[in-house]
């Protein structure tokens, strides 16, 4: 049950792809470094954070050259994640606001 | 093969055996080598156990009504007589992804059948990793002799210590695992145990490496630089 060839790439691939993740990490720490802040520093942190992440995914784990069933397998089920996430985040801010008139 | 399968005079049993036969009956969803894909569905129920923990951490952090320790400079290092801001969790940052690097490479040497390049480079990888765990260790050593707990710490609101260590502790684990989930590998190939088939466990074990990387993305982002 295997697919024979497997996945193979270029070395100068991975090398390229290493170089970014280090100019992201760079950039990211970066932001606290030079204490940015507000909405651009949370904007820059989620926006470095999804490109490390997509990086990584897509060519150290090679899910970019995978069939699509398997790619839907994994990434579609971590979507439940953000209704998980958006329940909590209500429910936290609701959390605070009583915290807030009763425990101050 | 069509042919069996449309003769009614085989119809498929019922009950328990009627349900195994109907999961193992040569149908196939994913072409990928079995260890793989189980690989991949293991690391989407860890990537759940991560999320809910992050989750978590998002909500004490947000209903929590005294103020949250500034990571910038609970993790701050003592550098040449002044502060550098998250700089031990930079350079972990830095250790994980070129651990990353030399296992994308090993992979490559792996389907090379290059066995020896692909055995070195996990045992690089492998060290990264445990370098990793060992600054972990000076951290959390650090914050304890600060007097953080999971119950309280001096620096503001009580669910810091809590929510650090539980998802550190958590994702070091996994890097623990991972060391020596590469080393056994790595001998394995070095003894030529691998050498009647392919050596896509290199790629494997790759996977589960990489997913280690990638959580500790989210958690720089959202846990030290948030």
């Amino acid at each position: 049950m295997t697919t024979g060839t497997g996945q193979q790439h270029p070395i100068g691939l991975y090398l390229k792809i290493w170089a970014l993740l280090f100019v992201l990490s760079t950039l990211s720490y970066g932001v606290d470094y030079f204490h940015f802040h507000g909405i651009l520093r949370w904007t820059l942190i989620v926006v470095f954070m999804l490109l490390k992440a997509g990086l990584i995914v897509a060519v150290f784990m090679h899910l970019a050259w995978e069939r699509l069933a398997l790619i839907c397998a994994i990434l579609l089920p971590p979507l439940c994640l953000l209704v998980l996430v958006g329940l909590m985040a209500s429910e936290a801010g609701h959390t605070h606001l009583t915290r807030l008139m009763f425990f101050r | 093969m069509s042919a069996v399968a449309h003769d009614l005079s085989s119809a498929p049993p019922a009950g328990w055996r009627g349900l195994v036969t109907d999961w193992s009956s040569d149908r196939q969803a994913f072409h990928v080598a079995w260890g793989k894909a189980m690989m991949w569905f293991f690391l989407l129920s860890d990537t759940f156990i991560f999320g809910s923990f992050l989750t978590g951490y998002m909500t004490v952090r947000t209903s929590t009504t005294v103020p949250w320790p500034n990571p910038s400079q609970v993790f701050a290092l003592h550098v040449g007589g002044s502060d550098v801001p998250l700089l031990l969790i930079a350079i972990m940052t830095f250790v994980l992804i070129t651990s990353s690097g030399t296992m994308a490479m090993a992979v490559n040497c792996a389907y090379r059948r290059d066995r020896v390049n692909a055995a070195a480079l996990m045992f690089v990888t492998a060290a990264f990793g445990e370098m990793f765990v060992c600054m972990q260790a000076f951290e959390w050593t650090k914050l304890i002799l600060e007097g953080v707990r999971p119950w309280g710490n001096p620096m503001g609101a009580a669910q810091f210590g809590s929510t650090f260590f539980m998802i550190t502790g958590f994702h070091g684990l996994h890097v623990t695992a991972g060391v020596i989930y590469l080393i056994v590998v790595a001998v394995r190939l070095l003894r030529g145990r691998y050498d009647g088939g392919n050596y896509q466990i290199v790629e494997i074990a790759g996977l589960y490496w990489h997913f280690v990387d990638l959580v500790w993305v989210f958690i720089f982002a959202l846990f030290y630089l948030w």
